[in-house]
């Protein structure tokens, strides 16, 4: 494929790692940009494997004790087969949490990672989870700043019968989208899928919102406290695809762009609760339960009364449910969380060079030389 | 006049339910809660029925326990324990449990209580029994695995010296532990919860008959015996470094035979059952067993015989 010169795309000034237009053309909206277009982006050098954000979700956990065990022999490994090996930075992410195997000390440490959160000024009285966002935010970050890791991955665990998903804020971070389609082929087994939740950038508020590109690997069923050990094996797999990926992309590896199917957060339904204890007066019926991303249609079974009354969703549109009856979500107000699916067009995607990698940064120096 | 070979009785009119003594545990926390509003359901007319929340302050934070777990406080010593307030929450709890529905020993003490619990592990339904020798729960639980048959009702008797433990329910004659299967801490999963109603209704009906003077004729009882506890391996730090196999997770009640495998370490290798002949395990994974040094639990099958029993 001809290769011509390439040509600046002017993003939104705060993005440091801009996108060069390989072939010259202008940039449309992704499902409608010319499917031999190839975007190109900067190396991903630094990546970042986070487990334990939440104490008792344990196959992040272990296996992220396991990577640090492994890492020394690793290093040694990618230093004699790269020139510039990928770093990977191992995180344990709530350690006291962890200690406990509770979810949180405090507060949820994924949702401390918002703007707000961790520019806000320190105090004493802070939360433990609010400290501890700030350090990682110092550590990983910082957030929306060209310091920040290249590449966040995020490990969780769920109740729900969910298999594994991605779970991103955008439905347009190509890498993070290319990354799921090749780990949906490496590991046909595991029933895969990418849940895109609509928050904006400067509304995220998890941990993975930290990089420059970043998402959450949710693996379930897997009861919190307990690891099961295909659920651990799946995540481990799917690490190590993610790395591979990683590690082809900087070698230059063209992926091709086609249709990836991505479901996208509409609404959460709670549990019916009384008005007085607010305790829960259903269970998700047992219909529902462990369907998750079977098609929910109106007037289908949601919850089962403990008087035996079935009651019925009374949405208009039939939605994808997901998050079904996950311990964590008691608290907040969610009994399951529905999607819409859609079709996404991905462009084929590539490293840059290292001749538009230059190019690029002094197109930038330019710009702000102007 | 009593029949030669039946043992007596006398009618069992004071029975406890409790739920939450452990307190993310959530099928006997609803149920409870739902009984305490309307006792309608657990009524029967020569049974007085009270629902009770053990472990109040765990509920409500939605963890196992607070201070201790309160379903191994119920020693001598934490029964007697002078401290009132400096003692930890759950040995306070004991003694109020032990006050009420006690004192565990004496004749005041209940007739029965069921202990309601969940587990992670792949249990089913598993009644609890406490003594090979309690002829009474011995035909409950017969005449309830006969209710609910072509399900499933297995029963567990732990009567081991070491392994036994001082239970919320042991402050009563006849201990009764229900413990339904799998379901994850802090979840309610509706199947679960409807088995555990379906069981103590069953359950109370035997009472109810029991006390109208029905005889139960001899009955033999299959029972799974606890054996030994086996531990996750650890490293020397304590740190667990394999997990339950896969052939053995989800695989309670099933034949577990000499070198079969039992454990995965977290690269991949295997480690095999070194026992000496075939049991039977359960309580496998078990996410509050962790810090309590247990990865599953073997057990031997053996079949009991219960006499004929009436009320006296």
């Amino acid at each position: 494929m001809q290769i011509d010169a390439p040509h600046h795309t002017r993003d939104t000034p705060r993005k440091r790692d801009s996108v060069v237009q390989c072939s010259g053309r202008e940039v449309l909206e992704g499902h409608l940009m010319e499917v031999d277009e190839v975007m190109c982006f900067p190396r991903l050098s630094r990546v970042a494997v986070c487990g334990g954000t939440h104490g008792n979700e344990l196959s992040g956990v272990y296996l992220v004790r396991e990577l640090l065990k492994a890492e020394k022999k690793v290093k040694k490994k990618k230093e004699e087969e790269d020139e510039e090996p990928v770093s990977v930075q191992l995180v344990l992410s709530n350690p006291r949490a962890m200690q406990q195997c509770r979810r949180y000390v405090d507060t949820d440490l994924n949702r401390c990672f918002t703007h707000a959160a961790l520019n806000g000024s320190p105090s004493d009285s802070d939360p433990y989870e609010m400290i501890r966002s700030r350090e990682l935010n110092a550590m990983l970050g910082p957030k929306g700043s060209p310091k920040a890791m290249d590449l966040v991955c995020d490990l969780h665990n769920t109740t729900a019968n969910m298999g594994l998903c991605f779970i991103a804020y955008s439905d347009s971070d190509w890498v993070c989208l290319h990354l799921f389609r090749h780990l949906q082929r490496r590991i046909p087994d595991i029933p895969m899928r990418y849940i895109h939740f609509n928050v904006a950038r400067k509304e995220s508020y998890s941990l993975d919102s930290v990089g420059k590109h970043g998402f959450a690997m949710e693996i379930g069923p897997q009861p919190h406290g307990v690891v099961r050990s295909n659920i651990y094996t799946a995540m481990k797999v799917g690490v190590q695809h993610v790395l591979e990926w990683v590690h082809f992309f900087n070698s230059g590896t063209v992926f091709e762009g086609g249709l990836v199917e991505v479901f996208t957060m509409v609404k959460h339904i709670d549990y019916p609760r009384d008005k007085e204890t607010h305790n829960i007066t259903a269970a998700i019926h047992p219909q529902l339960q462990d369907r998750d991303f079977c098609l929910l249609r109106p007037e289908d079974a949601l919850f089962q009364t403990f008087s035996g009354e079935t009651l019925r969703y009374k949405g208009k549109e039939p939605l994808y449910p997901f998050f079904v009856n996950e311990c964590a979500y008691y608290e907040k107000g969610i009994a399951l969380s529905l999607a819409r699916k859609r079709q996404v067009m991905i462009p084929s995607i590539r490293v840059q060079t290292e001749q538009e990698q230059q190019a690029n940064e002094r197109g930038f120096k330019s710009e702000e030389e102007e | 006049m009593s029949f030669s070979g039946s043992a007596s009785f006398a009618e069992a009119t004071r029975v406890a339910i409790f739920g939450g003594t452990h307190g993310n545990e959530m099928s006997g926390v609803t149920l409870v809660n739902l009984w305490m509003k309307n006792k309608e359901e657990i009524q029967r007319k020569r049974v007085d029925t009270e629902p009770f929340i053990t472990n109040p302050r765990a509920v409500e934070k939605c963890t196992r326990y607070v201070d201790t777990d309160l379903n191994r406080a119920f020693t001598p010593e934490n029964l007697s324990a002078p401290g009132g307030d400096d003692l930890p929450y759950e040995v306070q709890r004991a003694q109020e449990i032990n006050r009420i529905f006690g004192p565990k020993g004496s004749p005041e003490a209940y007739d029965v209580i069921f202990d309601l619990h969940n587990t992670t592990s792949n249990m089913g339904c598993t009644l609890i029994l406490e003594s090979s020798k309690d002829l009474f729960n011995l035909q409950m639980m017969n005449y309830i695995k006969k209710a609910i048959a072509p399900a499933s009702c297995l029963v567990l008797l732990n009567e081991h010296p070491l392994l036994k433990y001082s239970t919320s329910r042991s402050v009563a004659k006849h201990p009764v532990g229900l413990e339904v299967g799998p379901q994850p801490q802090g979840v309610l999963r509706s199947n679960i919860f409807e088995a555990m109603r379906v069981i103590l209704k069953h359950a109370l009906d035997f009472i109810e008959l029991f006390n109208e003077g029905m005889e139960f004729p001899p009955c033999t009882v299959e029972v799974f015996r606890v054996l030994e506890r086996i531990d996750y391996p650890r490293d020397n730090n304590g740190n667990i470094i394999a997990m339950v196999h896969p052939n053995l997770q989800d695989g309670d009640w099933e034949p577990l035979n000499p070198g079969d495998p039992m454990f995965q370490t977290f690269d991949g290798k295997t480690i095999h059952y070194q026992g000496s002949s075939t049991v039977y395990p359960t309580f496998i994974n078990e996410a509050a067993y962790y810090e309590k040094q247990q990865a599953f639990v073997t057990t031997r099958r053996e079949t009991l015989v219960a006499s004929a029993i009436r009320k006296a």
